[in-house]
């Protein structure tokens, strides 16, 4: 770290010198720097984009309140008195908030790309690990707080405000927003243009959406759409988030069984940590994919 | 060729005493079929401004890209700071600034923050960061705007921020892509103000490639590259001299005398061109002393004119730098320009 101050041919402007800065070798704590610039990089953008944050709302919003409202009174005989249509889409639509802010999230790479600026992370000194590191950690804080946003609405959901359950569900949130995160990042390491990549989102977000029990009970379906909603990674964790929620509500065992049956395997409950544990694998196997596929295309 | 390149770089790294910054040998690049870089060697001596000048697709590009290491050679090998670019890479990248032809900032966010980024990837001293951001953005005269956001900046701004960002970390090696492409005159004419100005004031070594002749003059030294090869390398006053002699014109008080004169005394073969006695002479300017003392015919006056760089450019490649396609990239990149700073 030498820093010497050099005498200068011309006049310098006030105060200024000329300072030598020579940077030190690489290593852990370099990574870490990239890392945590790399992620607040993503929360002052998302910060500054207060339309993107408010647009992001509406289709979570509209799904639990122009929905759910409109379809309750269809479904007011399937549902256990007492218990609002509403509260069953709630975790649903909480997954939902995180999916669209932590894809486009990483498809601000593609955006970086073509504009370049991928390219000013990609020539720095540091691992391409830490830079996918740093959008991962980036996506998942800023579509972790976008989730946020719809739990404090929870109340007008039917779900109630209890510490424990605010906690198990923003757990869950950070986890499900960085398994995404990875996943959009790791499409973005292919793809080279954000419309292209805005398409295949929307193509994959519907589906991952429709099939992950967000909008009804995974018990009794069909054979073809149980197995479709089992490969589904969204279950695995909306699953969770729903039986959170309905633990925390008083109800009978047999409605609470109705609603929320857990995710089975041919007759064998998959149990929460099991569950949580194969959306962490994903995401953590994802972002592995994702640094392996930045080092390649140097 | 070669031998006289390495031989120019032998010169140029004994005389400043210093290991040259960049070294390269038997740089071959392929792209497939295509041999986009055909086996180069030349070295750039510490604190030396160098330009590679060639038409686009000439390999200016492909050279660059493979001493920053963001390609890789297919033979041969390079060293830039004292560092092989292949194997050394973290180091070579710690010790290099880059301006990239097109834009390579965020423009959502302000000048600081882009630099502040910069500073963290690249780890410049904590306690140093202030301090340097406010040189840097000084130098290049935007710490007035350094809170505004990118957006706001004109295409020139940007590339000044752009160069101060390339400091931040006080690289050895300055690397400029065609560092002035797109900007107007008068812009382009500032951004060399400050390339010099940091050349003066920096410790460093500055490599750049253009395709425009005027640029090319403020370099220190010159390499001339078309079909991936390596044409010439030498200071803008050799090479031009190499081209040719310069073109003497002399107004006398006899001008039939002064041709005779010439003739006898220096066994040059004059003539009238234009009203005035013209002929050619290598290095013009030091042969006008010994005209006046020895021609022995009165002079009125005298002009001195030097083949152009085009003209050297001209006789070693056989064609003028002109390409139609730099119109069209250049539009390109005013429309992604707008595009940005909307």
């Amino acid at each position: 770290m030498a820093t010497s101050t050099t005498s200068s041919p011309i006049e310098l402007p006030d105060e200024v010198t000329a300072i030598r800065v020579s940077a030190p070798a690489g290593g852990f704590a370099q990574d870490l720097r990239a890392i945590s610039i790399v992620w607040r990089r993503e929360l002052i953008r998302f910060w500054r984009d207060k339309l993107r944050m408010v647009t992001s709302l509406i289709q979570p919003i509209l799904f639990l309140f122009v929905l759910g409202t409109g379809l309750s009174t269809l479904a007011k005989h399937g549902m256990p008195p007492g218990v609002n249509l509403r509260t069953f889409l709630y975790p649903g639509v909480l997954a939902m908030s995180a999916l669209f802010t932590a894809l486009f999230s990483a498809g601000s790479i593609v955006w970086d790309r073509e504009f370049g600026f991928l390219r000013e992370m990609l020539v720095a000194p540091v691992s391409r690990g830490s830079i996918v590191l740093g959008k991962c950690l980036g996506g998942t804080t800023v579509a972790t707080m976008q989730g946020i946003v719809i739990l404090i609405l929870a109340g007008l959901a039917g779900v109630p405000y209890r510490p424990i359950l605010i906690v198990t569900l923003i757990g869950e949130l950070l986890l499900l927003s960085f398994t995404l995160t990875a996943f959009g990042v790791m499409m973005a390491a292919r793809i080279q243009q954000f419309q292209a990549f805005m398409a295949v989102t929307q193509m994959l977000v519907m589906p991952l959406f429709f099939l992950s029990g967000a909008l009804y009970p995974l018990s009794g379906l069909p054979t073809w759409l149980t197995v479709l909603t089992r490969i589904d990674p969204l279950t695995y964790i909306v699953g969770p988030m729903r039986s959170a929620v309905f633990q925390s509500i008083n109800m009978s065992p047999l409605a609470r069984h109705l609603l929320s049956p857990g995710i089975t395997w041919d007759g064998w409950l998959v149990p929460t940590g099991l569950s949580l544990a194969i959306v962490a694998v994903m995401g953590l196997a994802m972002a592995f994919i994702a640094i392996v596929e930045f080092r390649k295309n140097d | 060729m070669v031998s006289k390149v390495d031989a120019a770089a032998g010169r140029l790294a004994a005389s400043s005493g210093r290991a040259p910054a960049v070294m390269v040998q038997g740089l071959v690049k392929r792209y497939g079929s295509l041999e986009a870089v055909r086996g180069i060697d030349f070295a750039v001596a510490a604190g030396e401004i160098f330009g590679f000048l060639g038409p686009n697709g000439a390999g200016k590009s492909t050279t660059i890209k493979i001493l920053c290491t963001l390609a890789q050679p297919s033979e041969g090998s390079a060293q830039v700071a004292g560092y092989n670019v292949v194997l050394q890479r973290d180091a070579v990248r710690r010790n290099i600034g880059l301006v990239f032809q097109d834009p390579t900032l965020d423009a959502y966010l302000t000048a600081e923050q882009n630099l502040r980024f910069h500073a963290e990837l690249y780890a410049v001293p904590k306690d140093l960061v202030d301090s340097r951001l406010r040189q840097v953005l000084e130098m290049v005269g935007l710490w007035e705007r350094r809170s505004s956001l990118v957006s706001t900046f004109s295409g020139g701004m940007q590339r000044r921020l752009e160069i101060a960002r390339g400091l931040l970390h006080a690289p050895k090696v300055l690397f400029l892509d065609e560092p002035t492409v797109g900007l107007d005159p008068q812009t382009r004419t500032s951004i060399w103000e400050y390339i010099i100005e940091l050349k003066q004031r920096e410790d460093i070594t500055i490599f750049l490639t253009t395709h425009y002749m005027e640029e090319a003059e403020h370099c220190d030294r010159i390499a001339i590259i078309d079909h991936g090869q390596i044409q010439a390398v030498d200071t803008p006053e050799a090479l031009k001299a190499s081209v040719g002699k310069d073109r003497v014109q002399i107004a006398t008080a006899d001008d039939v005398q002064a041709i005779e004169a010439l003739s006898s005394r220096f066994e040059i073969e004059a003539g009238m061109h234009d009203g005035l006695v013209t002929f050619s002479v290598a290095s013009g300017e030091a042969f006008v002393p010994r005209l006046f003392a020895e021609l022995g015919v009165g002079i009125r006056s005298v002009s001195v004119a030097r083949p152009s760089l085009d003209d050297v450019f001209m006789s070693y490649t056989g064609r003028t730098i002109r390409d139609t396609e730099a119109t069209s990239s250049d539009s390109m990149r005013a429309l992604r320009q707008r595009f940005r700073g909307r």
